[in-house]
């Protein structure tokens, strides 16, 4: 998405209110502890207040994102469905590490939503230009 | 709190929330619209079905900005809007019709 580093513009969603760029990363195995379910929620609600949302997946977050889960044995919900759903939220900037992508042995193909793959030099570069980063 | 259905009893939060989703039938919908002083028609109840498919593929109750947006995406823009949901749901689609439909309090819901 080359319009990442644009201003909002004058988009009438962006018409009122200050819009800051933020950042979610997502650095954390998506079960066996609250963080990534947290983010997620806050993503969403950040989507209430018209920002500039990007989700980045770096390290084991990005399993956060894969295809075919089913953590109902260890009884919990199987909140990969609801990233198919920012879409709808205008959530739309998701971010994959090309390096930690590869070392796992995964390709753009496993991942239930639409991403762009960049490496680590590029999102670093992205979020040097973010109002706020959110780190879990 | 808890609601009698067909002899079963039905655990609900003290907002009204169903606690087990699993355990939404549409007699308890019935008992939950009334509660909430909404009279079930045809228009009420494809709202809520609507609700609960969004629910199974996404595991979450959508924003009303984005209910809205999806129920003008399947049914059309004299539905998709706030206007229409609002009269079948006078205190909120995202209260009333996500309880009725046995769904969690939607997240961002301000």
């Amino acid at each position: 998405m080359s319009e990442v580093m644009d201003l909002p513009g004058d988009d009438e969603e962006y018409a009122s209110g200050v819009v800051k760029k933020f950042m979610f990363v997502n650095r954390k195995a998506p079960h066996g502890s609250i963080y990534a379910l947290e983010v997620l929620e806050m993503v969403l609600i950040s989507a209430a207040f018209d920002q500039d949302v990007h989700l980045a997946f770096i390290d084991d977050g990005m399993y956060q994102i894969v295809k075919g889960q089913d953590p109902t044995g260890i009884n919990q919900k199987n909140f990969s469905k609801t990233f198919r759903a920012l879409d709808g939220y205008d959530i739309e900037k998701l971010y994959v590490e090309r390096e930690g992508m590869e070392e796992r042995g995964l390709t753009e193909d496993d991942f239930l939503v639409d991403v762009e793959v960049i490496s680590q030099a590029e999102m670093a570069e992205l979020m040097n230009g973010m109002d706020v980063v959110l780190s879990a | 709190m808890a609601y009698e259905v067909n002899g079963k009893s039905i655990e609900v939060d003290e907002e009204g929330y169903i606690i087990n989703l699993d355990e939404w039938n549409e007699d308890l919908a019935g008992m939950l619209a009334e509660s909430e002083g909404v009279n079930m028609t045809p228009e009420h109840w494809e709202v809520v079905n609507f609700l609960r498919e969004y629910y199974a593929e996404y595991q979450i109750a959508p924003a009303v900005r984005v209910l809205t947006k999806a129920i003008t995406k399947k049914l059309g823009a004299e539905k998709g809007n706030n206007k229409y949901l609002y009269e079948l749901f006078p205190y909120g689609p995202a209260k009333q019709a996500c309880k009725i439909a046995g769904l969690p309090k939607p997240t961002g819901c301000v």
